[in-house]
Order: structure tokens, then sequence, then C-alpha cells
């Protein structure tokens, strides 16, 4: 991966930067011995790794404000952090560059349920915000599979989604208002509790801006009350492309689950030989989750067994109680560790129309065939994300590169189907050299006017979401 | 006044990287928005693109009218998601409404509360900057975070940062039945606890609506299978029982008022729209003392009827919010916004429109 030789004027100034930071920060808060700022070197994203200078961990909006006040000063570059868990590269350190780390803003401060709002430090897991409004039955609801680890901040950066997001949207749908530092230091209010955030939509293009436009160090969250129930029905086909259409005519007959999941053979195998969750052996299985009353859901389900049936299913089991579904959940819950047992393995994240479904999963077949690489797919078909999931020997010189290569072509298959390069986890330095692909020069010349106005001195997350070759002439500029 | 209505994005783009002077760009025409400068009209950029019913999307034409999609949508029993308001008669406009429109104003309908709001809605759009460059962003699938959201900065920044010529929209299924229970009486601040009570339910609740007066009524909506419905509108009975008598009727007549501002329709003076949290809107509304008013989305939107001479921004210092005026004169449309937010709001002004022609000082 390619990345931007570190300035070494900045290298060279460490010392002064340390010291200029402990009038800021407690001497626990900067981490500037080599061994530990080791612990900082990558993400989730594990093939590529850097070392930061040093990392910060402030405890307050004021310090890293201040942090940035003195970065921006001296020419630093700085890499927002919540709990390292992007599985696109998004928080990986340039040598040069300081790790601002908001893992110690963790604190709730307000709980307000008459108005469903909660505001937190940006550190707070995921799933700690929905703990901390359980009490009184609410929750939050953008779910990720990483929601025990990921932090608000990180979700935020990456606008991320879950399995329940075909009801109640990802991040940028649940998000009224942020408390934002710029890069020069000014902290910047935008939206809060009520609704509608005034003038430009300026919240709305923080959320999802990888870190490249403020550090976000608080979140007003929109809470929901928990639905009565939720059950899961588990479908098996035999042909991705009958489980496709099913899919379409579910949708179609008004029904709107909160998850639609699909699974291919090579998935299904691998997850039962893990999870033993009892899946049939067959192309291609769907689990719909509804929610409501007892009543309300046997309803629901009874209209999608019937257009399931006009499918002829070769399964249809339907959660009689918790533990059924329960393990009707289990094989699909275990399909990454299912394939990290089996493999090191790749996680793709695409968008495609869910009409193209059965063309782009024939292909990915062709593909796989060609690069000489299994692959599984897992995906969230309600909304078309893709999960494909290459398998690969890291051990084997040249299949890491082989897998880089057959996924680059699925992303772009992806994008040649209508859909994008990633649906949630963001493009970070993974997917930063397919921009092109999905956009053309001026497109994203007027993403880069956004970075322009916000940071004009490019200091903020260098290296992320876009080709460096685009953006080489503003950051020589600036 | 002559006006220009390209046809294709290409005949847009050469025309706004030509105009040597202010551009004023109109959809319908029905926000009631005036602006000097020569008119940019989009009705000749209008059509259905792709529609899709199995994948809930929505591809069309800036200048399409929004009568054409909901009729279009009708056919599969689908519809806007975000409830677009028609604005004509509380504004006292004419013309018809456009999809280019509805996103450009980003004002949305009682459902906001639960399917979101009208940027929520919207996935991807093309759209001409005010240097005449063609510009896409977002797409047209549900799940997208490659780059930028440029789709949220163009939704609700009224064609001032570029004139959308295309949108992709999520759309979503038109419920089989709607239920309302109405209760009669209840004072502001009854009316909030009641709505916040019921939205803060598990019933799924996706209106809730408040009209003061000598017969104040409170009104909370429920949608979807009609089984469903009835069991939450009795779930919700009980819930609600501390609010006195309630009514429960069928049918969507009433949340057309609630959606179109009716209650406000006869009123004279200045139209402001108040966005705050529900919980202030009691105390915002005993200050203005309005001679119509309604609280929409369970007392997060207040629309009042004032005096010219009244500032309705006073009454929202001090409390989250903000205020905008939509009909009338003697204050700006928009809030003023924060030091730090203005700063970058005109550093991204100077990059969109960098000969500042776009509804030059529409949102000032
Ligand atoms: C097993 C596994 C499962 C996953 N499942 C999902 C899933 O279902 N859905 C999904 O969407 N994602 C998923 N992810 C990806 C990842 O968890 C999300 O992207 C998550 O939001 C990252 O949060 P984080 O706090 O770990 O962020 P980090 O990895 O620390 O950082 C992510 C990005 O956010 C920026 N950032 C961090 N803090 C701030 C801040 N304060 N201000 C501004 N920018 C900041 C960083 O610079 C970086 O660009 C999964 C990851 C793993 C490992």
């Amino acid at each position: 991966m390619e990345m931007p030789r570190p300035d070494p004027a900045v290298l060279a100034r460490k010392a002064q930067l340390v010291s200029r930071l402990r009038t800021i920060l407690a001497d626990d808060a900067i981490i500037h011995d080599e061994m530990e700022t080791r612990a900082y070197e990558c993400d989730a994203l594990t093939a590529y790794k850097c070392p930061p200078l040093l990392a910060v961990l402030p405890s307050t909006t004021q310090e890293v404000s201040d942090v940035l006040r003195v970065c921006h000063d001296m020419n630093v570059p700085v890499v927002p952090r919540g709990s390292g868990t992007s599985l696109a590269g998004g928080a990986l350190p340039t040598a040069d560059s300081v790790i601002l780390g908001v893992a110690r803003m963790n604190d709730v401060l307000e709980t307000d349920y008459p108005n469903r709002v909660i505001r937190v430090q940006t550190g707070r897991t995921n799933l700690s915000v929905s703990g901390a409004v359980e009490e009184e039955e609410f929750f939050y609801a953008p779910d990720p599979s990483s929601q025990l680890a990921c932090a608000i901040a990180g979700n935020i950066a990456m606008n991320s989604g879950g399995a329940h997001c075909l009801k109640y949207g990802v991040t940028t749908n649940n998000l009224l208002g942020v408390t934002m530092v710029l890069m020069d230091g000014t902290v910047v209010e935008l939206g809060g509790a009520h609704l509608d955030a005034g003038g430009l939509d300026l919240l709305g293009v923080i959320c999802g801006s990888e870190g490249q436009l403020g550090v976000v160090t608080e979140a007003t969250l929109r809470i929901l009350h928990k639905p009565e129930g939720a059950r899961p029905v588990l479908i098996g086909f035999d042909s991705n492309e009958v489980a496709g259409a099913c899919v379409s005519d579910i949708i179609k007959s008004g029904i709107l689950p909160v998850a639609i999941e699909f699974m291919d053979r090579p998935c299904i195998r691998a997850c039962e030989a893990f999870a033993k969750a009892g899946y049939p052996d067959c192309e291609a299985l769907l689990i719909v989750e509804v929610e409501g009353s007892e009543a309300e859901i046997a309803f629901q389900l009874d209209k999608i067994k019937e257009i399931a049936n006009r499918h002829n299913p070769v399964e249809l089991r339907e959660a009689q109680d918790a533990d059924q579904a329960a393990r009707i959940w289990l094989g699909r819950k275990s399909a990454f560790g299912a394939m990290g047992q089996i493999n090191d393995y790749m996680c793709l994240d695409g968008t495609i129309p869910v009409s193209s479904l059965p063309f782009v999963l024939r292909r990915i077949g062709e593909l796989s065939q060609k690069f000489g690489l299994e692959v599984a797919n897992v995906f969230h078909a309600g909304d078309g994300n893709m999960h494909p999931l290459i398998l690969f020997d890291a051990n084997k010189p040249g299949d890491l590169e082989t897998c880089e290569a057959f996924g680059a072509e699925i992303l772009k298959l992806c994008v040649e189907a209508g859909g994008c390069l990633t649906g949630e986890h963001g493009v970070g330095v993974e997917k930063r050299d397919l921009m092109l692909h999905q956009y053309t020069a001026g497109d994203l010349d007027a993403q880069l006017a956004v970075k322009d106005a916000f940071d004009p001195r490019w200091l903020l997350n260098p290296a992320k979401v876009f080709p460096l070759a685009v953006t080489e002439a503003r950051r020589v500029a600036a | 006044m002559k006006m220009i209505c390209p046809k294709s994005e290409a005949a847009l783009a050469e025309f706004v990287a030509g105009a040597d002077g202010p551009l004023a760009v109109t959809g319908g025409g029905t926000q009631g928005v005036a602006l000097s400068g020569a008119r940019v009209s989009l009705c000749g950029l209008s059509g259905v693109e792709l529609y899709e019913p199995g994948a809930l999307t929505l591809v069309v034409q800036s200048g399409t009218p929004v009568a054409k999609i909901e009729a279009l949508l009708a056919k599969e029993n689908q519809q806007l998601a975000f409830e677009p308001r028609d604005m004509r008669v509380l504004i006292g406009t004419q013309g018809d409404p456009t999809i280019g429109g509805v996103f450009a104003t980003n004002l949305s309908g009682p459902r906001r509360i639960q399917a979101g709001a009208t940027r929520d809605s919207l996935l991807g759009v093309r759209y001409v900057d005010g240097a005449g460059q063609c510009v896409k962003n977002g797409g047209r699938v549900m799940k997208n975070v490659t780059g930028y959201d440029l789709v949220k900065l163009m939704a609700g920044s009224y064609g001032t940062l570029g004139i959308l010529t295309e949108v992709a929209l999520k759309v979503l299924p038109r419920p089989e039945t709607v239920g309302t229970l109405r209760f009669v009486g209840l004072t502001p601040v009854q009316a909030v606890a009641a709505m916040s009570k019921a939205l803060g339910s598990p019933y799924d609740v996706t209106g809730a609506a408040h009209i003061p007066g000598t017969e104040p009524v409170t009104l909370i909506r429920l949608e979807g299978f009609e089984a469903s419905v009835q069991y939450r509108i009795a779930e919700l009975h009980a819930v609600l029982a501390e609010f006195g008598e309630v009514h429960a009727e069928m049918g969507t007549d009433v949340w057309r008022d609630v959606r179109d501002v009716k209650p406000l329709h006869a009123a004279s003076g200045n139209i402001w729209r108040i966005s705050v949290k529900p919980s202030d809107a009691p105390e915002v509304l005993a200050q203005l003392e309005p001679e119509a008013a309604m609280m929409d989305w369970g007392g997060g939107l207040i629309w009042a009827a004032l005096p010219e001479s009244q500032d309705a921004r006073l009454a929202v210092e001090g409390v989250a919010g903000h205020a905008t005026l939509l009909r009338g004169d003697g204050f700006p449309r928009f809030h003023p916004e924060s030091a730090p937010v203005a700063k970058l709001a005109n550093r991204l002004r100077a990059k969109f429109d960098p000969r500042g022609i776009l509804n030059p000082g529409l949102m000032r």
C-alpha cells in the first residue's frame, strides 16, 4: 500500500511536540514510547501496519481542541481513532502522524426518554449506548456486528450499518447532532436534540467522512423503544435466482422485515460445519426476521411463508420459541468465525441493486475459478449489501495479492451492476484506489472541495478515501 | 421575465457555465421564494429513469411533478415515505411541486418521526454546480458509504450549491390501513406528554400532531395491516388512559390536513416553521401566542402564524432549535448560523458556487 512519505521535519520535532502536549494532557495520556505506539499500528485491516509518531488519549472536548491546535501549529498530521475495528484501514497511521484516540471519552452525558435521545461522548461503544437505556426498554438501532467493540466515533465516521438497518436505517439516519473539533482547534456544534438541524446539512456530510473533516467528540443519538418481540423464519432454495426473486416478492408484498439475510452454499456449509445450527444443505438460504406482538409476528410470517411457498423452497422453518430463533441466527452470526477457522479471509462490502443479485453471484463464481480462490457469500439481501468472503492463505507467498486482485474485481463488478464499492465499511486505504471506478475525476473534485473547506491544510487522516494521485496537487499546495 | 427551460443536463450545464449574472432556479415554483436573476426552470427535465418496486428504488429527473411520482408508486402500493407537504395553499402559490424542489427544501411531512426526513430517502443525486460542472454523488442502492455524502449536502440547500438534475430515492410500501387516536381538550403540555408517551411505546407511531385552539385536538397515527393497527390502537388506549377520553377513527384525511398545515391556511401574517425538542415546544408556543398554530412530530415541529412585526426567534433563544420564516417578510428566512458554522458554510459556498450566482442570498 503506497502511503505518502513521512515528513522528515515532523519526525525531527517529536521531542518538541511531546513537550508541548505535556502542557495539555496528563502524562499517561501521551504514548510516545516506540514499544507502546505499536498498539496503534493498525486497525482490523491487519494486512497494513505502521506505528504512529505518537498517540494521545484526551478526556474532554477542550483537550481535543488543544491537541489539534498544537498539531495544526506544528504541521503534524492527525489520525482520529475510536476502537480500531475498521475493516478498511480507516485508522491506519502514517509514521509522522499523531493518533488521537477517543477511547477515554466514554461517558453518557444525558439520557432523555421523553424526547427519545441520548447524548454520549463518542468513545463509548455502540452496544453500551443501548446498554445505557436498556432499563427503560429502549435501544440504539444501528447494530454493526462489531457492536461490542466499535465506538460511536467510528460508527459516525464510517456511517456504519447493521443487520436491522432495513427497518431502522444506518448511523446517519439516527444521528441528530455532534460536537466536533476542526483541525485548527475550533469547536463546532451541529444539530442537537431537535429533529432538523438548520441551514446546510453539515451533519449529514460529517457522517461518513472517515475522520477527514473533524474529530467528533460528542453525539446526540435517537433512541427507540424496543419492539414487543421478534422472530425469524429460515427458507432454503435450490437456486440463487429463486432466492433473489423471493426477496423481491416479500418486499413488494408490503411487509417490511427488520432483516433479510442471504447465504450461499459455500457459506452455509462452512457455517454448518462450524456452528452446527442444523441448516439444510442447499444452494441459498434466507433468514427473514419480523417484529411486533405475537399476533403481528404470526400474521407477517404467514404472509412470508405463503410467498416463499410459491417459490418451492426446499426448506421452510419457523422458529417456535426463543431457542429455535437463536439456532436460526446461530449459523449466520458465526459466519465470520467459521471462515476464520478454515482459512484467512478477506471480507468485502460492496452493494448491488437487489435485482442483479443472480447475475452478480454467477460472475463471482466465475471469478473464483479464474483466481483459484474460494469465496463464500453472506449478505443483507433487503438492501443489497454483499459481504463476499474470499478465502486465502496468508502464509502462501502471493496469495494475499491474488486475493486483493480478486476482491478488486468483485467490487468493480458491483459498480458495473449499478451498485457501489462499499455499503458500510468505508473506503479507508483499502478501496481508495478503486474510487475512480465509481466516480469521475470531476465527481471526486466536488468531494475534495469539501475537504478543502473543513481542513484547508489537509492534515486530518491523510491518504484515505481518495487515490493519492488525485489529491497530490492539493496536499502539496496545502 | 424571461425563463429558460433546458431539456437536458448538458444544456443546463452549458447555460450555467456561460451565465453572466444571478440565476433564479425553480422547480414548480410552489415554495414562493422570490428571487432576482435569470429564471431557470427544471420543467424540461422530467421523467422516470428507473423504478424497481422489488428493490424499493426510483430514479427520476428532478423536474418530475410529485403528483406523477405518487400516482406511479400508488399503482404498486408504494409511496414516498417522507410525505412531502403541499405548501401551495399555506404560502399562496400555484404550480406543480416537483421532486427536485422537494429535496432542495428538505421539508419533511408528519412521518418524519418514524420513517426519517426527506433527505433520509435520498440515495443519489446528479447536479450542476455554480461553475457549470455536472457532478454525481451517491447512487441508487440503499447502502452506500463510498466517499463523502454530498447527497445530504444537496438536500435542503435550496439550489444554492448546485442545481439538481436527477435524484435516486428510496420508496416504501403504502400501509394497508391507517388508524388515528383523537384526544380533545388537552393543553400543549398535556399533548406533548401524551405524544411522547405514544412515541416512546413499542407501537410504531407514524404521526403525532396537536392543534391548539378553542377545542384543541391531539392526533396519533398508526399504520400497517388492519389487524395490527386495531391491536395497537387498543394497546395505546390503555397506555394513554390518563389523558382522558379518546376516539379512534380510520382513514387518512386528517393526516393530509396535518401534512399541508391546514390549521394555518386561513391565518394572516407571517408563517414560521420552528424545530425544537418536543419538551421545549409548549413553552415556546406560550411565548409566541400565535394567531394559529400546529405542533407536528410529537411537538418537535411548531407551525405558527405571527404578526409581521413579531420575531419568532426570540422564543427559541436559550433552547436548542431554529426558526424558518416560510411566508412573509421582515426577517431573514433562515436562522442565523453560529460563527464557526457560518465560516464552514461560506467556504463550501465559495467552492460549489464560486461566482455566487445560484439563487444568491436565498439562504442568508
Ligand atoms: C468482526 C467485525 C464485524 C464488523 N461488522 C460490521 C457491520 O456489521 N457493519 C458495519 O458497518 N461495520 C462493521 N465492521 C467495521 C467497523 O466495526 C466499523 O467501521 C466501526 O464503525 C468502526 O468503529 P471504530 O470505533 O472501531 O473506529 P476505528 O476503526 O477506530 O476508526 C474508523 C474510522 O473512524 C475515524 N474516527 C475514529 N474516531 C473518530 C472521531 N472521534 N472523529 C472523527 N473520526 C473518527 C477513523 O479515523 C477511521 O477513519 C466490522 C468490523 C469487524 C472487525
